[in-house]
């Protein structure tokens, strides 16, 4: 069972309560497919993903930037149970989805980066233990029914 | 994922504009990699203090980014260029390579907090490919 301190919540409520969503998630899924372009695997169907001008102007990725944001709402709403509360996501991106929970971390990692730029000398080393706990967590939740 | 020559070209440039602040990113990547990843304390337990910002932090974050100067100088041949570091590593720190990945993520994350408009996805990925590049010549007297 994940422990989570007041301060861990605190810290993790008032950065998603200050998060554009409508900025940080077609930055964050953006900077993924353009660090780590082997996951635009999965987005065949998206158009024009040539080169990284046209990743971040692409319309249907800044739209599924915005909705996968989103889907941690979920988790910040139910940090004590948030595995439970992703298994149905999990047998999604496996069974329909087919992707290589691998993945998960990429876009974790380009999300802090995108948090750490936005945030500044704000996102100490505890916001950043913190915020990256919370990841790893929803990471391990997102893999869990994967078999 | 070999460096081309256009990634060289990025990293270079970065370099450039961050090189002035090198001492502070290093201690606040340091700082950073021993709060959020606490396991890598167990190579400074012969340090008196690890939180963020205390002499020793600071000290050694300026030594890890004098490295990466360095590295960014024979950014041609890191392999050959970097021999005796990575003997150094092998044979007397016997620093686990995995905690390479670690510490670039933190420095990454250093860039991201200090040069946000800088940064971006394109110079990131040309800096992660290079940070791993290092990394691979770092661990190349392991075995």
């Amino acid at each position: 069972m994940v422990v989570w301190s007041e301060q861990e919540r605190s810290i993790i409520n008032s950065i998603f309560s200050s998060l554009d969503y409508n900025d940080a998630g077609p930055k964050a899924l953006s900077r993924c497919l353009i660090v780590y372009p082997w996951t635009q695997r999965y987005f065949a169907s998206f158009g024009n993903l040539y080169n990284a001008e046209a990743i971040k102007s692409n319309p249907n990725v800044q739209a599924h930037g915005i909705k996968v944001l989103h889907g941690l709402d979920r988790a910040v709403k139910n940090m004590d149970n948030i595995k439970a509360t992703y298994a149905e996501l999990s047998v999604l991106h496996s069974e329909k989805l087919h992707v290589d929970p691998d993945n998960f971390k990429l876009l974790a990692d380009c999300l802090t980066i995108v948090i750490a730029a936005k945030m500044g000398s704000a996102f100490t080393p505890e916001v950043q233990a913190a915020f990256q706990k919370f990841l790893a967590v929803v990471v391990s939740a997102l893999g869990k029914q994967y078999h | 994922m070999s460096l081309s020559a256009k990634d060289k070209d990025v990293v270079k440039a970065f370099w450039a504009k961050v090189a002035p602040k090198a001492d502070d990113i290093g201690q606040d990547a340091l700082s950073r990699m021993l709060v959020v990843y606490p396991q890598t304390k167990t190579y400074f337990a012969h340090w008196k203090d690890l939180s963020p910002g205390s002499a020793p932090v600071k000290k050694h974050g300026a030594t890890v980014m004098g490295g990466v100067a360095d590295a960014v100088g024979k950014i041609d041949d890191l392999t050959a260029g970097l021999l005796d570091l990575s003997e150094l590593h092998a044979f007397t720190l016997r620093v686990d390579p995995a905690n390479f990945k670690i510490l670039a993520h933190n420095i990454l994350v250093v860039f991201a907090t200090k040069y946000p408009n800088d940064f971006t996805p394109e110079v990131h990925m040309a800096v992660d490919k290079f940070l791993a590049a290092l990394a691979r010549a770092l661990a190349e007297k392991y075995r």
